[in-house]
């Protein structure tokens, strides 16, 4: 008796089992990017120098993600899903993991502190559609390649300038005195020359009453400054005008006490000399410095909060530039997915084109973008460091303290 | 511009380079007696640095104070290094060495940083921002103290090589290693010590570069490509050379610093490297080989 079976057609093969499994992967795939694109958070990649050269500032930026979720919930807005990832200080690191970001599902990326690896982002998020939000970032030519998914909350180096020296000359006015020669040093990377550019571009618009006497560039990974020093005060300058970072502010200091010179003033444009590292390094020899920054409204409600948060979160640590703007990004993320009511890439680039945030930080009218996606209504301040604390002293509607004048001597502050 | 500055600048870059001379003398004594380069010869002095940090962070010790005993714990690194593992590959073609040094200085520096974190840190002593000044010229101390120690550390290894008799067998066997072990040396031993040597060396180094510069995990690389340059410039296995080549690399960098832009002053390091490839291949005080 032969048993034929009836279901012969339906016999197990290699082909069949492949099929099956390939239709359970699908299955289970398709229903998990449904519910991806359907959950109430929003995936925003947030890219950072957190090693390498820049590591310390890129921590500090991390703070401002730190006290975001709380106050973001208090603003009444949606929660935010952060994946973080290192660009180790490097251009091309720092397009790999904008890169690697999007392919874990990233819907907005933040970051990335740096001028030459927010290109190297702003380039990888326009090829794949993402939106971007740069949180600090100079260089001018980021808003201008006509990029429709790049936004910019932060100045740029023609804006830093622009308000550098209209504060400086509001200071010289407040004091009734100003150095008459200054010698320029300034980082030589991708924002030290941006800035260069535009200070000789911006100054002669400003009739400063100073002349410039030299401009010295150095090695961002320069491990000692000696000799820019000692070129720098050959010059016989009374004043240094700066463009800096952390490292390098420290080195300088350093030298300037130990080639004992105490210039009338030391006018940095840039980050470096107000940051926590530096006040915590350099103790009493910290004091007095004017940087002429992108900054934050000590008058604004919401600067508050930040303060507040900030002092639970990392104790000791003053409200920055790194953390006003790096938690700005994520409120213009926040804000705009409540208002697209969607992680549509092209949505959201639509809702955060469109923002109009008033109860902000930064000093200005609030957050707005232009049609080539930058924040152009924002304002810089001068800060002063005061026994290790940050005190804002120009523009005059931003300011909460009065500027000291002229710089402590190095050898007579105890 | 006036000469009391480019004295100043050239003074700066002499006390620097004696410093860099020491670094570097210890990659020149490992490879003159062991035939091995070094690659993990910066993250080897990384780790000195940071022994040395942690010492004055927990307990306020002087890094000139802990040098000593800085430089035994290098050199008891470097001893069980090549005893344990490079002795294994001294016969094996020499990219099978390079791969297992450099393999070294990777886990260095991602160990360093594992423990110490990204952050450059420093040591702050009570003379941290001195400086003496002479007339017109201003020395700054640390560089002075540091470059100092350097020459009585440099000194007291040349007597070692020159007038004990452990120094002249090292030496005994760097000139024939055939002949070592015919009289009877223990050459894979004495090798073991060599490398120990050349590590106390780069271990008394960093302690002295923590008093002149910031530490953080990744500046072993940097320090590594430096020592190169100094001991080709100085001459491949010359002891006298390497001194000689940290101290001219150190001026270079100083002077080009403040003649041209400072930004660009390595640029000139590595042009005096090519003109003593181009001039003198063996090195300043090299010797020719046949």
């Amino acid at each position: 008796m032969s048993r034929k079976s009836s279901t012969s057609s339906k016999r197990v093969t290699r082909r069949s089992v492949t099929r099956s499994l390939g239709a359970v992967v699908l299955a289970g795939i398709a229903p998990f990017n449904i519910v991806r694109a359907q959950g109430n958070t929003l995936k925003v990649g947030v890219l950072l120098p957190r090693s390498g050269v820049q590591a310390g500032i890129g921590q500090d930026c991390q703070r401002g993600v730190d006290i975001a979720p709380s106050i973001l919930k208090e603003l009444g807005l949606p929660a935010l899903e952060i994946m973080n990832a290192d660009t180790e200080t490097k251009v091309e690191i720092a397009r790999s993991r904008a890169e690697k970001l999007i392919s874990d599902g990233a819907q907005v990326l933040v970051g990335a502190f740096d001028s030459g690896q927010s290109t190297a982002i702003a380039q990888v998020a326009e090829q794949k559609g993402i939106p971007y939000i740069v949180n600090i970032a100079a260089a001018p030519q980021i808003t201008e390649q006509g990029y429709k998914f790049v936004f910019r909350n932060f100045p740029t180096a023609g804006m830093i300038l622009n308000d550098a020296f209209a504060n400086q000359k509001e200071l010289f006015e407040q004091t009734g005195a100003a150095p008459k020669t200054v010698v320029f040093m300034h980082i030589n990377d991708t924002f030290g020359t941006a800035m260069k550019g535009g200070i000789g571009a911006v100054m002669p618009k400003f009739n400063l009453p100073y002349a410039l006497v030299d401009t010295i560039a150095y090695d961002p990974a320069a491990r000692d400054l000696s000799v820019e020093v000692a070129k720098a005060k050959a010059t016989g300058a009374d004043a240094l005008l700066m463009v800096s970072r952390l490292n390098d502010a420290i080195l300088l200091t350093r030298e300037l006490v130990k080639q004992r010179w105490s210039p009338m003033a030391i006018l940095s444009m840039g980050p470096g000399w107000y940051e926590d590292q530096y006040l915590k390094t350099l103790g009493k020899l910290s004091d007095g410095p004017l940087s002429f920054v992108p900054w934050y409204d000590p008058n604004k409600p919401l600067s508050k909060k930040l303060e507040d948060a900030l002092a639970k979160s990392s104790v000791g640590v003053n409200l920055n530039t790194n953390h006003v703007y790096t938690f700005e990004a994520l409120l213009i993320a926040a804000d705009a997915y409540k208002r697209a009511g969607s992680s549509d890439p092209t949505a959201l680039a639509d809702a955060i084109r469109k923002s109009d945030i008033t109860n902000n930080v930064s000093p200005g009218p609030g957050i707005l973008f232009n049609e080539k996606g930058q924040n152009d209504k924002l304002k810089g301040s001068a800060i002063q460091n005061r026994d290790g604390k940050l005190l804002t002293v120009a523009p005059k509607v931003a300011a909460n303290a009065k500027v000291e004048w002229p710089l402590t001597p190095y050898d007579k502050r105890g | 511009m006036p000469a009391e500055l480019y004295l100043n600048v050239a003074i700066g870059g002499v006390l620097t380079g004696l410093v860099y001379g020491l670094m570097a003398l210890g990659l020149s004594v490992i490879f003159g007696v062991v035939r091995v380069v070094n690659f993990a010869h910066g993250e080897m002095m990384t780790v000195a640095m940071y022994i040395a940090l942690t010492l004055f962070s927990a307990f306020h010790l002087d890094p000139l104070v802990m040098l000593v005993p800085i430089a035994v714990v290098l050199f008891a690194l470097g001893y069980a290094l090549q005893a344990g593992l490079i002795n294994m590959f001294i016969a094996r073609p020499e990219h099978s060495q390079f791969l297992l040094l450099i393999a070294i200085a990777i886990i260095i520096v991602n160990v360093l940083l594992i423990l110490f974190g990204p952050d450059s840190q420093n040591v702050q002593t009570a003379y941290a921002y001195q400086s003496f000044q002479y007339g017109p010229l201003i020395v700054d101390a640390t560089k002075l103290y540091a470059a100092s120690t350097a020459i009585v550390v440099a000194a007291a290894l040349f007597g070692f090589f020159r007038y004990t008799q452990l120094g002249t067998a090292i030496r005994a066997c760097a000139d024939n290693q055939t002949g070592a072990i015919v009289v009877g040396l223990n050459v894979k031993q004495l090798y073991a010590l060599t490398f120990g040597i050349g590590s106390a060396c780069v271990g008394a180094a960093g302690c002295m570069l923590l008093l002149i510069f910031d530490v953080t995990p990744s500046i072993g690389p940097a320090y590594t490509l430096l020592a190169f340059v100094i001991v080709i410039t100085g001459g491949l296995g010359s002891m006298p050379g390497a001194i000689v080549g940290g101290v001219l690399i150190g001026v270079t960098e100083a002077v080009a610093g403040l003649l041209f832009t400072p930004s660009a002053k390595s640029m000139f390091v590595f042009a005096i490297l090519v003109l003593v490839l181009l001039v003198r291949p063996q090195g300043i005080m090299g010797q020719r080989t046949a």
